[in-house]
């Protein structure tokens, strides 16, 4: 049947690409927990050691919590700012706005390292924030503010990602049917009572979604608090990344992989039920 | 507070918001034109050295290049494969067709840093060296989720009919494809190409573990980062790809809307199915236009 033929010819390059270069490696990496050493002898050796350092060590874990709550952190404060931009774009903006979208949205396509770097010019000493502190008297003397601190990770974070949050939220207050705000106000709510009881209500799919699209890649988030993070900011991704780039220890950097991947897929597992999977695949 | 006050009241903080957007790129650009050496107030003086500086830093050039050939090859791979499976996906029914749409959006759940220590770890197994080809297998792995959403995102917007007109006419399957499904669905290949373009070319958290010894534009701006003099010249850079990103994305953005208005016509008179057209998904990341479309219908009743 042709129908069969061509389906195989459709899927296969996809199946194919997939299975060698994402699963076969996620597989390697499942192994790899499981091996004595990186490299050489040890690397034929298997063993429950990275288990029981990992497990062992309380470090690695608070680490992942903590990791989780600069994320969630990150989430919460990008959806609270990026909501009343998202409102003006669905109701108040009128004619110029895609053009206004546009303009929130450009500066995610633009270098995330750079952006990333950018905040150095205005946390560090010298400044943007420095001098705008010390010409209003508030600072007597350059010195870096905030920069290298679990704060500055936050801003940062907050500052890459707020675009893609927005842009869900918008997309969720545009498909709300404008006879329900119509219907709210003629039975007298007033605009306040309106929002709460319609339009947040109508919107949370949006917000669920853009909790995802930040909360689940900022997880493994590594560049940001490599920069601006300091040793207090620290990431549990920056751990993985030493121990491939620089203590080469694969084995147990294969095993926070695996940890922050089941992580991330649990907290999914919850997020999908709580949104219905066709919500945030559409938004 | 009066519908208008309130009105105002948000302007003025989606200025703020757009301000804050904003002023980091704004520094990088004003920083590229100081001269002094130190990336700190007060500013210098006004300079071109750096953008000269830049000219004539070969392996600076060199990255940037790599990065475009990656851009263009990875993307194309991307895009081709993820459209075949998009047809696939969208025009078939069969056994573990959600499960096939569910692995395939996997990458975009797993952490970056996950998807380049789990390939890092794959081609040190089967002793294939790092390079730039590692590389692009990475990228490929990253965009193709967001290459299937954009086509499927077009193709359930088109009538399957049209296909099958075709072959009731006469037309082979991939003569169909060809000459039907193909230009309808071309605006989004290109929308499909240019995403994954930008993504493949501002790719570093993934990029870091499997590039060799062929930087990348991303990994060379990263390894400068820790050479306080080179900096003024990786700023002089950061202006250049800001402008350089900026323009694209206008480009870009033209182009889709564009396509989508176009599309929208022949396919309207063509098949016109609102249940279709409105289940119509955008692309994560994307301004939804049919949203835009079905959002301002029943104001423009009124």
């Amino acid at each position: 049947m042709r129908q069969r033929r061509w389906l195989i010819v459709l899927m296969s390059p996809l199946a194919l690409w997939l299975g060698l270069l994402f699963l076969a490696p996620l597989a390697t990496m499942v192994v790899f927990t499981f091996r004595a050493g990186s490299f050489g002898p040890e690397h034929d050796v298997f063993t429950l050691e990275n288990y029981r350092t990992f497990f062992g060590n309380p470090t690695y874990s608070r680490l992942l919590l903590s990791s989780a709550w600069i994320s969630f952190v990150a989430s919460v404060l990008s959806i609270l700012l990026a909501y009343p931009v998202a409102y003006y774009l669905a109701f108040q903006a009128g004619a110029h706005r895609l053009t206004l979208l546009l303009v929130i949205i450009v500066p995610a396509w633009i270098s995330f390292l750079l952006r990333v770097f950018a905040w150095k010019l205005i946390l560090g000493s010298g400044g943007l924030l420095n001098i705008v502190l010390m010409a209003a008297g508030l600072v007597d003397e350059p010195a870096p503010i905030l920069l290298y601190s679990r704060s500055a990770v936050i801003v940062a974070l907050v500052y890459s990602y707020m675009p893609f949050v927005a842009l869900p939220i918008f997309v969720a207050l545009q498909r709300i049917d404008r006879s329900l705000i119509e219907a709210a106000s003629d039975l007298g709510g007033t605009g306040w009572q309106t929002f709460r009881d319609v339009i947040l209500p109508l919107s949370m799919p949006g917000v669920a979604a853009a909790f995802f699209l930040i909360f689940i890649p900022t997880l493994g988030e590594y560049v940001t608090p490599l920069l601006l993070g300091g040793t207090e900011g620290l990431m549990f991704g920056n751990v993985i990344q030493s121990q491939f780039a620089r203590a080469l220890n694969w084995p147990l950097g294969s095993l926070m992989s695996l940890a922050v991947l089941l992580f991330t897929l649990a907290l999914l597992a919850v997020f999908v039920r709580l949104v219905r999977l066709e919500d945030w695949v559409q938004a | 507070m009066t519908a208008r006050a309130w009105r105002s009241l948000n302007l003025f903080y989606v200025t703020l918001a757009a301000v804050f957007l904003y002023v980091p790129l704004f520094l990088l650009i004003v920083f590229s034109f100081n001269d002094g050496a130190t990336l700190a107030f007060p500013l210098s003086g006004f300079t071109l050295k750096w953008y000269r500086e830049l000219w004539d830093t070969p392996e600076l050039l060199r990255a940037a290049w790599n990065s475009v050939l990656l851009g263009a090859v990875s993307s194309v791979v991307a895009t081709v494969i993820g459209a075949m499976a998009a047809v696939g996906l969208m025009r078939f029914r069969f056994a573990g067709r959600n499960l096939l749409i569910m692995a395939a959006m996997l990458p975009l759940v797993v952490p970056s840093v996950v998807l380049g220590v789990t390939m890092l770890m794959g081609f040190a197994q089967i002793n294939l060296p790092l390079s730039l080809w590692t590389v692009g297998m990475g990228h490929v792995v990253i965009n193709l989720p967001v290459v299937i959403l954009i086509v499927m995102a077009r193709l359930s917007g088109l009538d399957a009919n049209l296909e099958e007109a075709a072959m009731d006419l006469g037309a082979t399957y991939l003569g169909a494809q060809w000459r039907v499904t193909l230009p309808l669905t071309l605006p989004a290949l290109f929308a499909a190409f240019l995403t994954s373009f930008t993504t493949s070319f501002d790719e570093f958290a993934l990029t870091f573990f499997l590039v060799g010894s062929e930087p990348t534009l991303p990994t060379y701006l990263y390894s400068q980062l820790r050479f306080p003099t080179r900096l003024p010249i990786v700023v002089a850079m950061a202006s250049v790809v800001i402008v350089g990103s900026f323009l694209t994305v206008v480009f870009t953005e033209w182009l889709r809307r564009r396509g989508e208005t176009q599309q929208t016509n022949r396919v309207d008179s063509l098949a016109g199915d609102p249940a279709i057209d409105g289940r119509r998904p955008g692309p994560t990341m994307r301004p939804n236009a049919p949203a835009l479309g079905r959002g301002s219908t029943p104001r423009g009743g009124k």
